[in-house]
């Protein structure tokens, strides 16, 4: 157990506790309380810098279930460290921002803070753990937070449709991941990621190696909104803006990304994931900022531009890999810069887009629109935004003197070596990476343009506008100016960012070149006149051009109509399902109890007593049975005939206690038969669930003898002699056979082992106590169920309008 | 539940007891003996029942203030979290330990950790049967 263990689960322990400060200070933004959390985190990991610089990494592992392999492990390395500072980091700033983004008076903030905070806790157990089936669980915790996040103002129709798409796609893409992650357990025995890339070597032949990496990929493309799982995105933007600006731009839809990485290792130098990773990441990156250019709302646009950057990093991840391809070498070393480069862009990224939602944050919370159509003129009311507008979209258009330019350099540059590999049959389609990616770059510039003209500069029209415009409150400000003044320091001082987090992240992506000669390459601003540059002059004017002549060719976006697009596929799968699984429920529930009945004991008749039969199990033996003695004839005659008569009884009531009658007579059985815990309780059992019975009299109808007719009743006959004929042949087998070794003499043993001579007890509260606790919570559940059945029907009337 | 039956309501004022002391001794005992969180906490569900049998509901929440719900609740979450407190001392999920102890009047005792999670195991049975019991009954 380290202080990263408890650093983890800080976050989750202060949401607990954000409702009782929101009794207690009523006065108090909740935000105040959250926002020392992500601080002291950010400041933890900070201080954590110079173990990892060296390449070092922190492990702690705490055992839980030693039998699965689970462990809570963490791993704390340069990768991790990366991620971390981003989450908290951030995360302290989307906190300070939040503060006056969201009214104390009108919004539900403990809501709201407790989410994130769990959200931060789930993301930062994403980044550290080291076993994969923690990784899983953090993992959906993250998307379960989301959906929270995202379904924050629930009575919005569409914030609610944005949240189940988004919790629909990123979970199914979640047990893919799983099923990779199982895939890889089996191959390798071990649920550490660290040994699994140990162990490289010795699993690329298996034959599930390739669907493993098929289906970890998956999961890492949903979450990061790749082709095609892109389309949660976009409806993911009904969020509260910080929380854009943190989950979906910033840290959670990075998670995809780290996924790439952490994984690099293992699956890296195979043709299927370079393949995967670079041509899915480099399409996203074309078609996210191609469809950037036609939206017309500020965050729908951010977010298209999101899916756009983030499939650029995720391409540059596929490039890299190359570099693993025949082991680490020399002359191989050269790709690994693509690698260097998506981790850098990954920093560039999280800072300008994470202060362009801000940006767009303030101009919806000033102006009251984030249509690109009504804004106009905003320059002179809101000038600080404006630079802050400036800064961080010049940045992410790839223009000096910004972040945003170093890293699209030397995009360019990875993308050109792409272009002249001779390794996975690149020399035949190497060509199109350098082509795609200019293109993309070139709609990146055009819509980050866009933010900046279209909303600050043209002709202001008030009368299009809810409110009249202002500048933002100080407050609000200061969040997107720090990652503004990130941005162009940045510029200046790269090395310093690359000496400290990217080299130490690239000893973890590629531990098999640590330390050699060319992995870090020097950042440069000024690197001569070569084929990038000219690139990047190249995007300018064309980027400009195609701005300027906007109006004449958005006839483009025509040829990919709304109603054939992949938005539409999910809808009809959605809608497809619900009415599929309607009509297949339909069909068997039927509203009689009878049916249901039926269901069950046909079932258990139709398995159990078929193995029965198809096993040879039916063996009676009769001879080692002891003697029954006369008052035992006696309690099953009593049995038997309370049994009986209850078919022949004309009230309820007498049918109640003529089964009590049954259940008073096992618990004597158990009393004979020296059992003297079960009897116990049986009879407690047996009282509670008939004052139970006694109780529901008032909800059941009229005592009436049903449809007597031969067709129901037959059926009825035929399943409960077969049930009891099946019961009796049972318990009659059980003792005729013997398959395994008695274990009991283990539990005889449970003075020595737990303190107690009692062995029921001691397997119920100590041997087996994890079947008592999941035991408890599920008849906890139970409870739970009856309450709401019972107490919180809706009323009359008010039934269909729950239902729309 | 609206009873008004005084044979019902003297009997039960003294069976209750008999019926509370019992369950709290089988609550106790399930260590060496047959007993334990299970059925001790249905036993005193059952004196409770019986309660709320003999005399009507708002009579008995007067004496016994109890959000059952809560109460469930709590027992759950005491049964899972002195799970996780075995994880502090290195030790695997769910492990219990024991130890003897003198204790003034009762001499030498033995002490045992599974005894905290058997009270969540009998605070989860009560809640749950007698919320399940009075909901059923208030839906009247």
């Amino acid at each position: 157990m380290t202080l990263i263990h408890l650093f983890i689960f800080v976050p989750i322990l202060v949401a607990l506790l954000i409702p009782f400060i929101g009794k207690w200070f009523p006065k108090l933004h909740l935000g105040w309380a959250a926002f020392p959390v992500p601080v002291l985190l950010f400041t933890f990991f900070l201080a954590k810098i110079p173990e990892t610089a060296d390449g070092g990494s922190i492990y702690g592992s705490i055992s839980w279930i030693r039998a699965l392999d689970l462990a809570f492990a963490v791993h704390l390395d340069g990768l991790s460290l990366i991620f971390t500072l981003l989450i908290t980091g951030i995360g302290s700033l989307v906190v300070l921002y939040s503060i006056f983004y969201l009214s104390k008076e009108r919004e539900p903030l403990s809501h709201f803070y407790a989410y994130l905070l769990l959200f931060m806790s789930a993301m930062l157990g994403v980044v550290l753990s080291d076993n994969m089936m923690v990784l899983y669980v953090f993992w959906e915790m993250t998307s379960i937070s989301s959906f929270l996040l995202i379904a924050f103002w629930f009575r919005r129709k569409k914030s609610r449709y944005g949240a189940q798409k988004s919790f629909l796609i990123t979970v199914g893409g979640g047990l893919s991941m799983l099923v990779g992650f199982i895939m890889l357990y089996t191959m390798t025995g071990t649920n550490s990621i660290q040994e699994i890339i140990s162990m490289r070597d010795a699993i690329s032949d298996h034959q599930l190696f390739v669907p493993a990496l098929i289906l970890i990929l998956i999961g890492a493309f949903t979450k990061s909104a790749q082709f095609p799982f892109h389309i949660w995105l976009p409806d993911a933007m009904e969020a509260p803006t910080p929380v854009s600006a943190y989950l979906h731009s910033a840290t959670m839809v990075k998670a995809g990304l780290f996924l790439v990485a952490r994984f690099t290792p293992v699956f890296g130098g195979e043709a299927a994931w370079f393949w995967l990773v670079s041509s899915v990441g480099m399409f996203t990156m074309f078609w996210g900022s191609f469809t950037a250019v036609r939206q017309k709302d500020l965050k729908a646009l951010l977010a298209y531009s999101t899916i756009s950057q983030l499939g650029l990093i995720m391409s540059l991840f596929g490039l890299g890999s190359a570099a693993l391809q025949g082991g680490a070498s020399i002359e191989s070393v050269v790709y690994t810069k693509a690698i260097f480069v998506a981790l850098f862009h990954l920093v560039n990224h999280s800072t300008f887009k994470g202060a362009l939602f801000m940006v767009v944050g303030i101009i919806d919370h000033e102006v009251g629109t984030r249509d690109i159509r009504k804004l106009g003129g905003l320059l002179s009311f809101m000038p600080v935004t404006f630079t802050l507008a400036v800064i961080s979209g010049f940045s992410m258009a790839g223009l000096p003197p910004f972040n945003g330019f170093l890293s699209k350099e030397m995009f360019f540059t990875a993308a050109l070596q792409a272009g002249s590999m001779d390794i996975f049959s690149m020399d035949t389609w190497g060509l199109l990476f350098p082509i795609v990616a200019w293109i993309g770059s070139i709609f990146t510039f055009v819509y980050s343009m866009f933010i900046v003209v279209r909303t600050f500069l043209g002709p202001y029209r008030r009368e299009r506008l809810e409110k009249t415009p202002h500048e933002a409150p100080v407050g609000m400000l200061i969040s997107p100016i720090v990652l503004c003044v990130i941005i162009v320091v940045l510029f200046f001082i790269p090395n310093v960012l690359s000496h400290y987090l990217l080299a130490p992240a690239m000893n973890s992506v590629l531990p098999s070149y640590q330390g050699m000669e060319g992995l870090v390459p020097h950042i440069a601003a000024w690197h001569g006149f070569n084929l990038e540059l000219l690139m990047t002059a190249g995007v300018v004017v064309f980027g400009f051009l195609l701005m300027k002549t906007y109006r004449s060719w958005q006839g483009v976006y025509e040829l990919f109509p709304e109603n054939r697009s992949i938005d539409r596929g999910y809808q009809w799968l959605l809608i497809g399902s619900e009415i599929g699984s309607k009509k297949a429920t339909n069909l068997y529930m039927t509203g009689f109890l009878r049916n249901y009945l039926y269901y069950i004991y046909g079932f258990l008749l139709l398995s159990v007593g078929g193995t029965l039969f198809l096993t040879d199990g039916l063996s009676i033996r009769l001879s080692n049975d002891v003697p029954v003695a006369l008052y035992e004839m006696l309690l099953v005659f009593i049995m038997a005939a309370a049994g009986v008569s209850i078919l022949f009884t004309k009230s309820r009531m007498t049918a109640a206690l003529l089964n009590g009658v049954l259940g008073y007579s096992i618990a004597i059985f158990f009393v004979l038969f020296r059992a003297p815990d079960l009897a116990l309780t049986q009879l407690v059992v047996e009282t509670v669930t008939t004052v139970l019975f006694l109780l529901c009299f008032y909800h059941l109808p009229e005592w009436s003898k049903e449809d007597r007719a031969l067709k129901v009743r037959i059926p009825k006959i035929i399943i409960s002699v077969g049930m009891g004929i099946l019961t009796v042949l049972l318990a009659l087998s059980v003792q005729g056979n013997k398959l395994f070794d008695s274990i009991s003499s283990y539990f005889e043993d449970s003075y020595d082992l737990a303190g107690g001579r009692n062995i029921v007890n001691a397997i119920l509260g100590d041997f087996r106590a994890f079947d008592t606790m999941l035991e408890v919570v599920v008849l906890f559940i139970a409870g739970v169920g009856v309450y709401t059945l019972v107490k919180l029907k809706t009323p009359k009337g008010a039934d269909d309008h729950e239902r729309k | 539940m609206r009873e008004n039956d005084v044979i019902l309501q003297t009997v039960s004022k003294v069976a209750v007891f008999i019926v509370l002391t019992f369950g709290v001794y089988l609550f106790l005992a399930g260590h060496h003996h047959p007993g334990g969180g299970f059925i001790g906490g249905l036993m005193l569900s059952s004196a409770f029942v019986l309660l709320y049998l003999a005399f009507d509901v708002e009579t008995v929440n007067k004496g016994l203030p109890f959000d059952y719900k809560k109460v469930a609740a709590l027992g759950v979450l005491i049964a899972t979290l002195t799970g996780t407190g075995s994880l502090v001392f290195d030790s695997s999920f769910l492990s219990q330990t024991f130890a003897y102890f003198n204790l003034p009047i009762f001499g030498k005792t033995e002490l045992a950790t599974v005894m905290l999670f058997e009270s969540g195991v009998a605070l989860g049975v009560i809640g749950v049967v007698v919320t399940i019991i009075i909901s059923i009954s208030e839906d009247v």
